[in-house]
């Protein structure tokens, strides 16, 4: 049934309260265990999108994330009403962070966040206006 | 079918089918039946927290009793380090051990000696270049267990070297049929424990093709033995082990153990050891060489089948080990064929959802999303299976039912009655909302 071969989840990851941030992720993470995704696949899955959804927490107010998955392949949208990122090569860069003090006192903004994004993932976009928001746009491929 | 040997055992007179065992279990894998709890034998990693939490006590430990000891010719006794921390008032572990002769035993031969064989075997493991890092201890049963149904990326992580228990008689047996020259079953190796899983890790093992230990008898069956005997014994010296064998009886006494490394992290209590578990599979536990993990709460000294205190012992253990030399025994090159695994650990996948391809496993997790909505989501217990989710994924494979919930058949039980026009409740005068 072709219906079935598609799962969509959608979290919304709070701007205000740190400590829930990694829920989508580990709930993501879950599922994916649960369908019996190789242990790889699961693991740059959770990865990423943990990175991402710590980035709403941090700097985007919060947002919302929007996942699809198939069997071949595991797609996520994070997408926010942020500040948004003027430079994004800059922004890519490993050790490049904008994370404030209270946020750093508790091991965060080492500057990682979006370069581990890419890394973990086999496909990855990212689009941004100042003022408007960003778009993220990742996928994990199933071997 | 496979058969499996779990360290838990059932009263049934004594089981009142309460919800406590099933609330409990890290696998979610009890289930009351027909107003009886039932272990599912795949899923059960022999952590003991059902053993801990039943109020009824239906839940008891296996192991063997103490007449055991007579079954063979030469016993010899591998005491857990976690047994010397039981006693009060004992200041020379020689007195415990040279005690164990009371009771039968021909020979004692110190687990704690095990262990700082192993913990030089790791140090020498951690040093390769080609290892997965973070290094897993393979000590506690029930960790290796967890991690094999539940976490598949971390079993490469795991040590594969046996635990300080399985070391321990593979040793003593050699060395004393050199010494006695009595043919193997005339010799038996009885360990004895603070944990019921040691007997699984014994009747099952993880690792090796077979265990050479005989027996596992109960640390809380020896003690008042021992009381005694200590009273009328003459001490000889018969303890070959130093600091860091007994420091393995409680949680971070591996790791410290390992003295050439700092990067460790040592975690007790299977909701802890999971959590962590998780975080490890994340990669967001930073850049660590070994991670101790203990299922029970203050590590071994917090087995079910120990008398004291865990914190008790540990503060115990701590004086007795004052004035011991760090390590008694290394690692001797004839040793590491005995210390190694000769199996490698293998993730069995009775967690999923199961299907024989993608499309079914698909199929399955849609059917438990539409039963959940269907289902109140209290997860009071009612139906048997400790969450509705554990009920959604029962219905789906086949062995629950939706007519299992308590709640819902409430529900569908007043909307009949009320359609024949029958009061659903008496009537005793007073208004219902």
């Amino acid at each position: 049934m072709a219906a079935a071969e598609t799962i969509e989840l959608h979290y919304q990851v709070p701007g205000d309260d740190f400590t829930r941030a990694g829920e989508a992720s580990a709930d993501l993470k879950a599922r994916l265990k649960a369908l019996g995704f190789p242990p790889d696949a699961v693991r740059k899955t959770a990865i990423a999108l943990y990175e991402g959804e710590i980035n709403l927490a941090i700097h985007a107010g919060g947002g919302a994330i929007d996942v699809d998955v198939t069997p071949a392949r595991i797609h996520m949208v994070l997408s926010d009403h942020g500040p948004g990122i003027a430079d994004i090569p800059l922004a890519m860069s490993e050790g490049y962070s904008t994370a404030p003090d209270e946020v750093r006192s508790l091991g965060f903004g080492a500057g990682m966040g979006l370069p581990n994004m890419k890394k973990y993932s086999d496909e990855f976009s990212i689009e941004s206006t100042v003022g408007v928001g960003t778009r993220i746009e990742m996928a994990v491929l199933v071997s | 079918m496979r058969e499996f040997f779990h360290s838990v055992t059932l009263d049934r007179d004594k089981c009142k089918g309460c919800i406590n065992c099933i609330k409990r279990c890290p696998t979610e894998a009890i289930r009351v039946r027909d107003g009886k709890a039932a272990i599912s034998p795949e899923r059960c990693i022999d952590c003991g927290e059902c053993i801990r939490i039943c109020p009824h006590h239906a839940k008891q430990p296996i192991y063997d009793p103490l007449s055991v000891i007579g079954d063979y010719k030469y016993a010899i006794a591998l005491p857990a380090p976690s047994l010397y921390a039981q006693f009060n008032n004992l200041e020379d572990t020689d007195l415990l051990l040279t005690s164990l002769r009371g009771l039968g035993f021909a020979e004692v031969f110190e687990v704690a000696r095990a262990a700082e064989i192993i913990s030089d075997a790791t140090r020498q493991y951690l040093a390769r270049p080609d290892v997965k890092k973070p290094v897993i201890s393979s000590a506690c049963p029930a960790v290796s267990r967890l991690i094999r149904v539940r976490f598949p990326e971390l079993v490469p992580n795991v040590l594969p070297l046996v635990a300080p228990v399985e070391l321990a008689p593979r040793l003593a047996k050699r060395e004393a049929a050199r010494r006695t020259g009595l043919p193997p079953q005339d010799i038996g190796a009885i360990f004895i424990s603070p944990c019921p899983a040691k007997v699984t890790a014994m009747r099952m093992p993880i690792g090796s093709e077979k265990s050479e230990l005989d027996a596992v008898v109960a640390i809380k069956d020896v003690y008042p033995k021992l009381l005694h005997l200590m009273k009328h014994t003459d001490a000889q010296p018969v303890s070959a082990s130093g600091r860091i064998g007994m420091g393995w009886a409680e949680s971070g006494g591996e790791a410290a153990g390992l003295i050439s490394t700092e990067r460790y992290l040592a975690a007790d209590g299977i909701e802890n050891v999971i959590k962590v578990l998780e975080d490890l599979e994340d990669e967001k536990l930073g850049e660590l060489d070994f991670v101790e993990l203990d299922a029970c709460a203050g590590g071994c000294v917090g087995g079910v089948l120990t008398v004291e205190n865990p914190y008790i012992a540990k503060a115990k253990l701590k004086l007795l080990r004052r004035y011991l030399p760090v390590s008694r025994n290394h690692l001797v090159a004839d040793m590491n064929e005995l210390a190694a695994w000769d199996r490698p650990m293998e993730y069995q996948p009775v967690l999923e959802l199961g299907g024989s391809d993608a499309s079914e496993s698909f199929a399955r997790y849609s059917e438990m999303q539409r039963l959940l909505k269907a289902l109140p989501g209290l997860d009071c217990g009612s139906c048997g299976a400790p969450t509705c989710q554990a009920l959604a994924e029962d219905i789906v494979k086949g062995v629950g039912s939706f007519d299992d919930c308590v709640v819902l058949m409430r529900q569908r039980m007043e909307a009949v009655l009320r359609a024949l026009s029958i009061n659903p409740l008496p009537d005793d005068g007073k208004k219902e909302n």
